[in-house]
């Protein structure tokens, strides 16, 4: 009786939760993509995370800032990998601020490794000044900082859709399917062919969207690759150890009548 | 507390054990007599002394390379999660450790009530725990608007502003309690200040938690009072110690599947947004163990009503060793209260769900039908049915669930069965 009265209690309850879809209606669900740094030992491609940055430093980093990441980044075991040259060469290609001098002149001089990344704009009013009044917000935690995460960002970036019919977009506002409110002030800005990647990959809309993603995912989480390797040894450790514990305490027990 | 006086082997151990009996202390520790029947919801105890000094250890490492100012916080925690050797990895540690946290204390005081935990002699105990919930909470709040995300942000928003509601003084306080005139670098600057304090003081308490449990000793899952020791306790160590190890090893491999492979899904994605006073964010959640509290302040239609109910939902629990009129401490024999106990759990469940949905339709219904259920269950049910109810016969003690001559045997398997 007292059984019966829990699980059906229980099953109401859950119940309960299974109706939670129902509330975000007027938003769809982002498209799943099986990325490669999903699961318990995702690791990132690296080729699709060098594309990535083509993109991004081609095509994203006009209007979107990466403040929290550095050059050096780009070569760091985990993420793009790119060699010593190829980060120097990318950072030097860069006119970054720097000074005061001795003279308490401001100056400008190639960047290097240790420089973070510059942005477009000098601050935030500029940026959204330069942008019909909405902000471009600053990328480097972006995968974090969005409810679906990777894929909420890739379905974004394809999700560009003229707007149903009775629908009215004001100048600069953009129908996308997946943005919550379905209008966006950034102006779809992928096209087949756009970038011309080293590799030789197809740069199809697809493609490069989920090769900045991939990007954008890393930036957010340069360490997801060495927590995924140190997660599971952890784990290994700990159930290894579990294992031992309970049989010392299986062995103590066992002196005196009682189970444990 | 110990029978046998205990003396210092060594010269040395003696003439120091003599100025300040340390080593007493220590073997009165091992020897704690102990129920032998405690079973495994009684390990969170050692658990929450884990918790608490993970966070206090993580916590002064992250100290370390945070700074405390609205301009900078968000920038230093990322400095944090990029920069600092291993920093991602006690940063995760220090955010899924307060969800763990949480977790084992609401494990901890759902035994309690199931096993009358809280009943004489243990009301002082009891007490002291709730004092550390407390802390708990409010230590909790401050550490999530450190980072200063959004959900940081406007979450300290929303709870300073309770203060508000309080009449005649409530805009003063809180223009008090914020340092400014709105949440800002002043409000940031004291909550990283208290939540260094919380911690240690939560440790005092701690103290003071496991001297007043020294005093009557270990409740036990049937409830009754032991004679201590006897051939119902076992020393503490190595048999409690080498139990509780194995629960927090068991605890600690779910907390290392939080902290390296999902270590933000316990936290809201808006709080990788920088704090921005001009943005409200759709939804304003506090955290998962805030949730049922925050459903019952938004149940109430009036704001002040909301606070006084909210507050209230914890305050009721300090009173509960005297709500509670039954002669039986263990569930174990209350077949009546054994159910309401467990429609509280889901009612706890329900309301903490309705509290991260929007407070408006069904939802607010269930929030309100709730609340009103949460109070109920503490005022009425819990008076009223420890008077009526006519519990199960309690053995006369653990080793030998013996009563009056006849069931014996069924007696022993029932409590075998639900011990």
């Amino acid at each position: 009786m007292i059984k019966f009265n829990i699980k059906l209690l229980v099953l109401s309850f859950l119940l309960l939760i299974s109706l939670r879809p129902l509330q975000s209606a007027e938003m769809v669900d982002p498209i799943k993509v099986n990325w490669s740094f999903k699961g318990l030992t995702g690791t990132f491609d690296r080729a699709s995370l060098q594309r990535g940055f083509q993109v991004y430093k081609e095509v994203c980093a006009s209007c979107h800032s990466m403040q929290y990441l550095s050059y050096r980044n780009l070569g760091e075991p985990g993420g793009p990998e790119f060699s010593e040259q190829e980060v120097k060469a990318i950072a030097a290609s860069f006119e970054i601020e720097d000074g005061p001098d001795s003279q308490g002149e401001m100056f400008t001089r190639p960047g290097k490794p240790s420089d973070k990344f510059k942005n477009p704009y000098p601050n935030v009013q500029a940026a959204t000044a330069a942008n019909g009044g909405a902000y471009p917000p600053d990328m480097s935690v972006l995968v974090k900082a969005r409810k679906g995460g990777a894929n909420y960002i890739y379905s974004v970036l394809v999700g560009y859709e003229d707007p149903p019919p009775g629908v009215t977009l004001d100048d600069g506002v953009y129908y996308n399917k997946y943005m919550a409110g379905n209008k966006i002030k950034m102006p779809n800005n992928l096209m087949d062919g756009l970038v011309e990647y080293a590799d030789g990959t197809q740069s199809t809309v697809d493609q490069m969207a989920k090769d900045v993603t991939t990007f954008l995912a890393w930036a957010a989480e340069p360490e997801l690759e060495e927590r995924h390797r140190t997660g599971v040894k952890v784990i290994i450790y700990l159930i290894l150890l579990t294992t031992l514990v309970y049989l010392s305490m299986k062995k103590i027990w066992s002196r005196i009548d009682t189970e444990v | 507390m110990s029978d046998h006086e205990y003396v210092p082997k060594s010269k040395a151990g003696k003439w120091f054990n003599d100025r300040l009996p340390l080593l007493t202390l220590g073997a009165h520790l091992t020897d704690y007599p102990t129920p032998k029947n405690l079973n495994y919801w009684w390990t969170f105890g050692g658990i929450l002394t884990f918790c608490l000094i993970t966070q206090i250890v993580t916590g002064i490492v992250l100290a370390m390379h945070y700074v405390a100012h609205a301009d900078l916080a968000f920038a230093s925690v990322e400095h944090i999660m990029r920069d600092v050797n291993y920093g991602w990895l006690i940063r995760y540690i220090h955010s899924n450790g307060a969800s763990m946290f949480f977790l084992a204390v609401y494990i901890h005081i759902f035994r309690s009530l199931f096993y009358g935990s809280y009943k004489s002699p243990r009301e002082v105990i009891w007490i002291i725990g709730l004092m550390i919930y407390l802390l708990m909470m409010a230590a909790a709040f401050m550490g999530y608007v450190l980072p200063w995300g959004q959900m940081s942000f406007w979450g300290a928003t929303v709870i300073t502003n309770l203060f508000s509601a309080i009449p005649l003084v409530g805009e003063s306080i809180t223009t008090w309690l914020w340092g400014a005139y709105s949440v800002d670098n002043p409000t940031l600057n004291r909550f990283f200040s208290l939540h260094y304090l919380i911690p240690f003081l939560i440790l005092g308490l701690v103290v003071l938690h496991i001297w007043a449990l020294h005093v009557p000793g270990n409740n036990n899952p049937v409830g009754i009072d032991i004679k201590k020791p006897s051939k119902d306790t076992v020393p503490f160590h190595p048999y409690i110690t080498i139990k509780d190890a194995f629960a927090l090893l068991v605890f600690m491999i779910i907390f290392a599947g939080f902290v390296f492979f999902t270590p933000n899904v316990l936290g809201h994605s808006d709080n990788y947004i920088p704090a921005n006073p001009l943005v409200t964010p759709a939804h304003i959640v506090p955290e998962w163990y805030l949730l049922p509290f925050y459903a019952i302040l938004r149940s109430v239609p009036d704001k002040l009503g909301g606070v006084i109910l909210m507050f209230s939902a914890i305050f009721i629990l300090f009173v509960l060793p005297w709500l509670d009129t039954s002669k039986v401490r263990s569930a174990v024999f209350r077949p009546i209260y054994r159910q309401f106990f467990w429609i509280l759990v889901i009612d706890v469940l329900m309301l903490g769900y309705v509290g991260a949905m929007p407070a408006e339709g069904i939802y607010l219904i269930l929030a309100r039908v709730g609340t009103v259920y949460y109070f109920l269950h503490f005022i009425v049910v819990m008076p009223v049915v420890g008077y009526l109810e006519k519990t199960d016969p309690v053995p006369m003690s653990i080793s030998e669930p013996v009563l009056t001559g006849g069931a014996e045997a069924s007696l022993a398997r029932k409590v075998n069965d639900k011990v």
